[in-house]
């Protein structure tokens, strides 16, 4: 099976650029949850 | 909550029936033997990747007619996912190329025109971070947007166009294109399953720009408060 190492690791790479964006995405939309709760919860204070 | 987990699950599903498709099912190509494998990630990444552009597209366009915020999350976020599609698609090109044409890389038509396209839509990506006021941002990159859809039919016309070292199509590709009827359905499998994980992406990015869209008016709140 001549080049099966080359098929194994761009499968490999493939998903793990796919994996790696849906991390980001995971992050950033974790990480605005948090700017708003804080937001709220100073306006709230505010009051 | 649980019906993200449901439609995550189901991709993952999808994805690995496609692979198992690509790597066991799949008949192996008489001249190029395993390696044209490959073939079933990069070709169906490329597509869906065109895809997400073609959406991103739309969405500009709806943007500069209707203005409603939804429309510039929707162009955001299927550029994001286009580019990851893209990136995919310039990163298993080459491992292909390699063995088979003894070179990573060429600036053939079908080559230059792919990067070209990925440097635009990073170009778009960059283009909002320079622009503070929402409206405005949403505006200037719609109408990069639009303009950066130009060379979607450059790429898909470059092999039917011009003389490239990349292979000439096999789909719509006149007569001696085409595929044996299990690589085809193979393909379009996996089309099916990269269209899937396109719309999961793309669901969270939009959710996540809508979340920023309702932290901006918030701040807004609080600055005019």
């Amino acid at each position: 099976m001549k080049n099966l190492d080359s098929v194994f690791a761009a499968y490999l790479i493939g998903w793990a650029i796919f994996f790696a964006y849906y991390l980001t995405v995971a992050r950033r939309t974790a990480a605005l949850r948090e700017d708003i709760d804080r937001l709220k919860n100073s306006m709230g204070r505010g009051k | 909550m649980k019906k993200n987990a449901v439609g995550g699950a189901i991709v993952l599903l999808l994805l690995g029936a496609a692979a198992y498709g690509a790597l066991y099912v799949a008949p192996t190509e008489r001249t190029m033997g395993t390696i044209q494998r490959i073939f079933y990630l990069h070709v169906s990444s490329a597509w869906t990747g065109l895809t997400a552009f073609f959406v991103c597209f739309v969405a500009n366009l709806l943007y500069v007619w209707r203005r409603q915020p939804r429309w510039d999350w929707l162009g955001v976020s299927a550029a994001e996912v286009g580019l990851a599609f893209t990136t995919v698609v310039l990163v298993t090109g080459p491992i292909w190329a390699h063995p088979v044409w003894g070179m990573w890389w060429t600036w053939d038509a079908r080559l230059t025109s792919t990067f070209v396209l990925w440097l635009l839509y990073v170009a778009y990506l960059v283009l909002r971070t320079l622009v503070e006021e929402p409206d405005r941002r949403a505006l200037v990159s719609a109408l990069f947007g639009i303009f950066a859809f130009i060379d979607v039919p450059l790429v898909f016309g470059s092999i039917r166009w011009w003389r490239t070292q990349h292979p000439q199509p096999v789909v719509m590709g006149g007569n001696g294109s085409g595929l044996d009827p299990t690589m085809w359905r193979v393909t379009l499998f996996f089309w099916l399953a990269m269209l899937a994980l396109m719309t999961l992406l793309m669901r969270a990015r939009y959710g996540m720009e809508a979340m920023r869209g309702d932290l901006e008016v918030v701040r807004r709140e609080v600055e005019a408060a």
